[in-house]
């Protein structure tokens, strides 16, 4: 495997005003390396998204993906190149069917934005594409309902699906449990898990629930304040003595899966 | 809400070969009148490529529908007496005056782009009407000498409304033809993704603004074939066809028969014309019994007549399609 990072940060800011959101972060996310941020709230999580997908410019600080310096890149550009991320509320096509949620970005991906020529109405290898994918997240049978009338687990599903659909590099997950309940929360990180080693995509998520990110991430980086406080393994973070005292408390040994 | 069945390529067929031999047993006055609904048919349903398909609100719509009038019009007084020739004058000149209005429309949605679409045809309008020697003013342009048809030695005459109906039924169908092609294609589909959330379809790396400057130019090119058309059946070209109000005829017969369907506008169009034939040879106050028949009728269908319709027999027939 080569050695360049799949996205690697170097001392990251960004500053709103006086505030500063994020202070120093560096971080690298390896290929295949299903990896987790996480803090507690007002830590800069979203905001380190938002810099990183190329929504907010950093005030200082550079942007790696795969060697490249992306530093600033607007998200057409990050999109292009295979770094994709997918949203903390349900960001979907409401009134289309599920399959054309998802043959929108394959079309997308496969340069036929302006195709005029062909018809969807045949089965054509855009369609099939898009099958695939519905099949990978396991939506295959709501493929002709209008996405607005499934459950909200199934719309995150829908969302995921979307991302998957440019065949990204790297998907940025923001919170991919938020909201769901035990039941939507186990199928989803059983799905990442699995994703994670299929879709050929690698996974970087933040979240707030302990017990998913025990469970699923193999590194863990942890936020606090704008600020790194603290990165290695999921046993490393349990066993970090300041991670225990400045964010996670005591609890980790009663909630750690 | 746009996905159909496959038997509507017969359905289509059907209505034309129904239209076509229409006028074998109507009156020359009802033939004027078909006439008339299948020229703004086309314009509508140009609007709603815009408005239904990739949700964007145009007030400017007739800049193009008068643009159309106007380049053939100017075209048939200069150039040529070809009909073939005024046409493609009148859709490619609307195409390229699209794409240059449209490249500053489409930076904004919403109201806004509503206010940038009136404020560019409120400049046309202005345009035909001030510029004299070559729009002739408020006069309008007539159009002295129609064009001709000819194929090899046969030569049609436009004067013959029976000839022009088909005529016009000829070129609308290509037009509307182009139009189900658009929005069955992948491009189309991207225009009811834009239209459903932009934000998303640009963080999937689309420029949105390219999507909808492309449906802009497309629907400026069709409102000017059908301009072409309302400009030789009334034999001038005048500025009351850019003027915002004639744009908003448009928002009317598309909203009256349906945004959400693909032939809505045009069955708006028919409802709108026929009620405003009758109505008008009865008062001479039609407005008033005209808008409180619309008011009614956009209450009781609040998906368009045809949209509402559509929905109550796929209900009926239990096909869960969309909410």
């Amino acid at each position: 495997m080569n050695n360049t990072p799949l996205l690697e940060i170097k001392n990251l800011h960004k500053n709103f005003g006086k505030f500063q959101a994020l202070h120093g972060v560096s971080l690298t996310v390896s290929e295949g390396c299903l990896t987790a941020l996480i803090g507690p709230n007002g830590a800069g999580k979203t905001t380190f998204y938002n810099v990183v997908s190329g929504r907010y410019k950093p005030s200082g600080g550079r942007v790696y993906f795969q060697g490249k310096d992306v530093t600033g890149a607007p998200t057409h550009k990050l999109v292009g190149l295979g770094l994709l991320r997918s949203f903390q509320i349900t960001n979907i096509f409401p009134k289309l069917t599920v399959l054309e949620n998802v043959l929108t970005p394959v079309i997308i991906h496969n340069g036929k934005s302006f195709s005029l020529l062909n018809s969807l109405r045949r089965k054509t290898d855009l369609r099939e594409q898009a099958e695939q994918i519905l099949d990978m997240v396991g939506l295959t049978r709501y493929a002709n309902r209008s996405a607005s009338t499934l459950a909200y687990g199934d719309k995150r599903l829908v969302e995921i699906a979307i991302a998957l659909a440019r065949k990204p590099k790297l998907v940025l997950l923001d919170e991919p449990t938020a909201g769901m309940n035990p039941e939507e929360t186990e199928r989803i990180i059983h799905l990442i898990k699995d994703l994670s080693t299929r879709s050929g995509a690698t996974f970087f998520i933040t979240e707030h629930d302990m017990k998913v990110v025990f469970s699923i991430a193999q590194r863990i980086f942890v936020l606090n304040q704008g600020r790194p406080l603290a990165e290695g393994t999921p046993d490393e973070i349990r066993a970090n003595r300041f991670v225990r005292e400045a964010y996670l408390g005591g609890s980790l040994d009663a909630r750690g899966a | 809400m746009f996905g159909v069945l496959n038997k509507n390529f017969l359905t289509g067929l059907l209505i034309v070969v129904f239209l076509a031999l229409a006028p074998l047993v109507l009156t020359t006055h009802w033939i004027i009148i078909l006439t008339e609904i299948i020229i703004m048919s086309l314009y509508a349903m140009s609007f709603n490529l815009l408005f239904g398909y990739t949700g964007l609100l145009s007030f400017g719509q007739a800049g193009f529908f008068g643009a159309g009038a106007y380049f053939s019009a100017l075209t048939l007084a200069h150039f040529t007496s070809s009909f073939w020739v005024c046409v493609a004058v009148g859709v490619i000149g609307t195409a390229l005056l699209a794409f240059v209005i449209g490249w500053f429309c489409v930076r904004l949605d919403e109201i806004y782009f509503a206010i940038l679409t009136l404020g560019f045809g409120m400049m046309l309008f202005t345009l035909a009407h001030n510029w004299r020697s070559v729009t002739g003013g408020s006069d309008g342009l007539t159009i002295l000498t129609l064009p001709v048809l000819t194929f090899s030695s046969y030569r049609l005459e436009l004067f013959n409304p029976k000839i022009f109906y088909w005529l016009s039924l000829i070129t609308v169908s290509l037009g509307i033809v182009v139009l189900r092609q658009v929005v069955n294609s992948p491009f189309g589909l991207l225009l009811t993704a834009t239209r459903e959330n932009s934000q998303r379809v640009s963080f999937v790396g689309q420029n949105v603004r390219t999507v909808r400057l492309v449906a802009f130019t497309i629907a400026g090119a069709l409102a000017g074939m059908a301009g072409v058309l309302f400009g030789l059946f009334n034999r001038i070209a005048s500025p009351e066809m850019l003027h915002w109000s004639f744009s908003g005829k448009a928002v009317l017969m598309t909203i009256l028969g349906g945004s959400g369907v693909f032939l809505g506008p045009a069955v708006g169009t028919s409802i709108f014309f026929v009620l405003e034939h009758f109505i008008t040879s009865y008062t001479t106050n039609w407005m008033i019994f005209l808008g409180a028949i619309l008011i009614a009728l956009v209450l009781l269908f609040p998906m368009g007549v045809l949209g509402t319709a559509a929905s109550f027999i796929s209900k009926q027939r239990g096909v869960m399609k969309h909410e």
